[in-house]
């Protein structure tokens, strides 16, 4: 039988609650599909054929942020934007993170003007910055690996 | 600011007088918002759309989610800083919008720039333009339901991506052409990896299109829907494969040459029926002249420098720092104060991939630009987006607003 005898008929395997919930969000953790700018270019392409972020349990790219746990949010915010952006973050269900995708999301960028929130973090709280102007894929992999790394350090009474 | 300081528009019907029908203020009509977090509005538009069940009575765009201030910042860059901010404008083709720039500087000052550089731009050009299609088609494709479509046209842009990086150290935003030409000449590795590409992508441009242009279900999607006459299309503005499919030959490369457009033998597709079909046929012949141009450039490649030697605008190349005094004078001042063009205005225009890309330069002769305007096709084109959708239903506007091949930064800026 398939898993059991991979287990090597180990019958039962003990492990903190704590970890294997942690460990099943960092496998199957759905990002809001969701671009902003030229960092949303970037991060299709880390979807897409090459990068292939399905390794890390992201295939799934829900357009509804009732359906995702992570905010990647690629690309400049600008201050029409930024209440749209806190809504969808509002309307994310607990537990949530958020990825800021790029130097524009993460601090404004080469634009320090009039039009553009000086870093996403103004408006919403940050769990990885990503740097680069457009970050690469790899980059954005990362970034989401770092982000993981976090979320298995992460205490259940965290999120209650 | 704080977020409970930036308000929104709380949604007052008054406001909507003029924008839709009378119908829908009585409630007859359902008006229904539309993005700007919508997986097919390629980024963040926003509609308003006001539906008799599913038929579109009307549709307005709410643009400048993503206005950035680019035009603004770039006064306060010194001319040849300002070109970064032109790459992040459409970002899809940044060698285009980087071209456009560059072009308008030289016009402003008289520059020359040396034969090879501007064959060089026109290759690279070319390329942008194939970068940009392949966006186009995997996200139209995708909103229309084809998905695998998307995985391949990512799979072909990572080679151009390649490239960009062999000439220019970044997958997107190159800033590589400067006023006088190039930022550097080409390294060795950038004929082979182009040969190699212009051998591999043929082959891959008839995958797409056995997928989809005969595809019964692609037909039905697109044929008949998006209508837009030549003579609608001309009023609207619209340019680029938006008009040409609209049987209209209109195309900057051909008509008014730029960058030595002119030595180049390539056709202009057109469409017959102004849907968004032929809009998709356009864009796929396209894909193939642009191989045709960029094998012409490589094959005729000219030797030379690839920037001008006018020393009061181009910083002299590092070797003559160490032999000439003068060299250092002008390293020094171009590094430090930037370069001051006569007082002017100019207007350029190029062929982007979305169609006519202008640049307005006003110059009031100190090293930083005094005004800069940017006419963006994708702007135009999205006050045409209503015209295009009346009467359909509202699973058709998604193809629509996939054939104009919209870019929020283009058209926000
Ligand atoms: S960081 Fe660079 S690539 Fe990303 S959105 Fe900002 S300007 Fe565009």
């Amino acid at each position: 039988m398939g898993l059991t005898s991979k287990l090597g008929g180990m019958g039962v395997v003990t492990v903190k609650l704590e970890d294997a919930i942690n460990w099943s969000r960092t496998r199957a953790m759905w990002p809001m599909l969701f671009g902003l700018a030229c960092c949303a270019i970037e991060m299709m392409s880390a979807q897409a054929s090459n990068y292939d972020l399905s390794r890390f349990g992201m295939e799934l790219m829900r357009p509804s942020p009732r359906q995702s746990d992570l905010m990647i949010v690629a690309g400049r915010v600008t201050r029409k934007m930024a209440p749209v952006l806190r809504q969808l973050y509002d309307q994310m269900p607990e537990p949530k993170w958020v990825l800021s995708m790029g130097d524009c999301a993460s601090c404004g960028g080469i634009f320090n003007n009039y039009a553009i929130v000086q870093g996403v973090d103004e408006i919403v709280p940050v769990d990885v910055y990503v740097a680069g102007c457009p970050p690469r894929p790899e980059q954005l992999i990362h970034g989401i690996i770092t982000l993981h790394e976090r979320v298995k350090q992460e205490r259940l009474d965290d999120w209650v | 600011m704080t977020v409970s300081e930036i308000t929104t528009w709380q949604g007052d019907v008054e406001q909507l007088k003029g924008l839709v029908s009378e119908r829908a203020l009585s409630g007859e009509t359902m008006v229904l918002n539309m993005g700007p977090q919508h997986p097919s509005t390629h980024g963040v538009l926003r509609l308003l759309l006001e539906l008799d069940g599913e038929n579109i009575i009307s549709c307005v765009p709410d643009v400048g989610f993503l206005h950035t201030g680019i035009e603004k910042n770039m006064e306060a860059k010194r001319y040849e800083q300002a070109i970064t901010m032109t790459d992040r404008m459409d970002y899809l083709s940044p060698m285009g919008n980087n071209l456009v720039y560059c072009l308008a500087m030289e016009k402003l000052i008289d520059l020359d720039v040396p034969l090879r550089a501007q064959y060089i731009r026109v290759l690279l050009a070319e390329l942008t333009r194939i970068n940009s299609h392949l966006v186009w088609l995997a996200t139209h494709a995708l909103d229309i339901g084809a998905m695998s479509v998307f995985l391949y046209c990512f799979r072909e842009r990572e080679k151009l991506l390649d490239i960009f990086e062999i000439v220019s150290g970044q997958r997107m935003m190159s800033t590589y052409f400067r006023p006088g030409g190039l930022w550097r000449d080409v390294p060795e590795e950038f004929e082979p990896a182009v040969r190699d590409f212009l051998d591999y992508f043929p082959g891959k441009i008839d995958d797409y299109e056995n997928l989809l242009t005969s595809n019964p279900l692609w037909l039905d999607r697109t044929q008949g829907i998006g209508f837009l006459s030549a003579d609608d299309a001309i009023r609207l503005g619209c340019s680029g494969p938006t008009l040409r499919g609209s049987g209209v030959n209109w195309d900057i490369r051909k008509a008014i040459p730029y960058s030595s457009y002119d030595h180049f033998d390539f056709e202009v597709p057109l469409g017959q029926h102004g849907d968004v079909y032929d809009r998709y046929i356009v864009r796929m012949k396209e894909l193939r002249q642009s191989l045709h141009i960029v094998r012409q450039a490589l094959d005729n490649l000219p030797g030379g420098p690839v920037r001008s030697n006018n020393r009061k605008y181009v910083p002299p190349p590092r070797s003559e720092l160490g032999q000439s005094m003068e060299a250092v004078i002008h390293h020094f001042k171009l590094w430090t104060e930037g370069f001051r063009p006569p007082e002017g205005e100019v207007y350029v225009r190029v062929e982007s991939p979305r169609g006519e890309l202008g640049c307005f330069l006003a110059s009031d002769g100190s090293p930083k630009p005094w005004r800069v305007h940017f006419r963006t096709p994708t702007f135009v084109h999205l006050s045409a987006l209503p015209h295009m959708a009346k009467d359909h239903l509202i699973a058709d506007l998604v193809g629509i607003i996939g054939s104009i091949d919209i870019v929020l930064g283009d058209c926000d800026r």
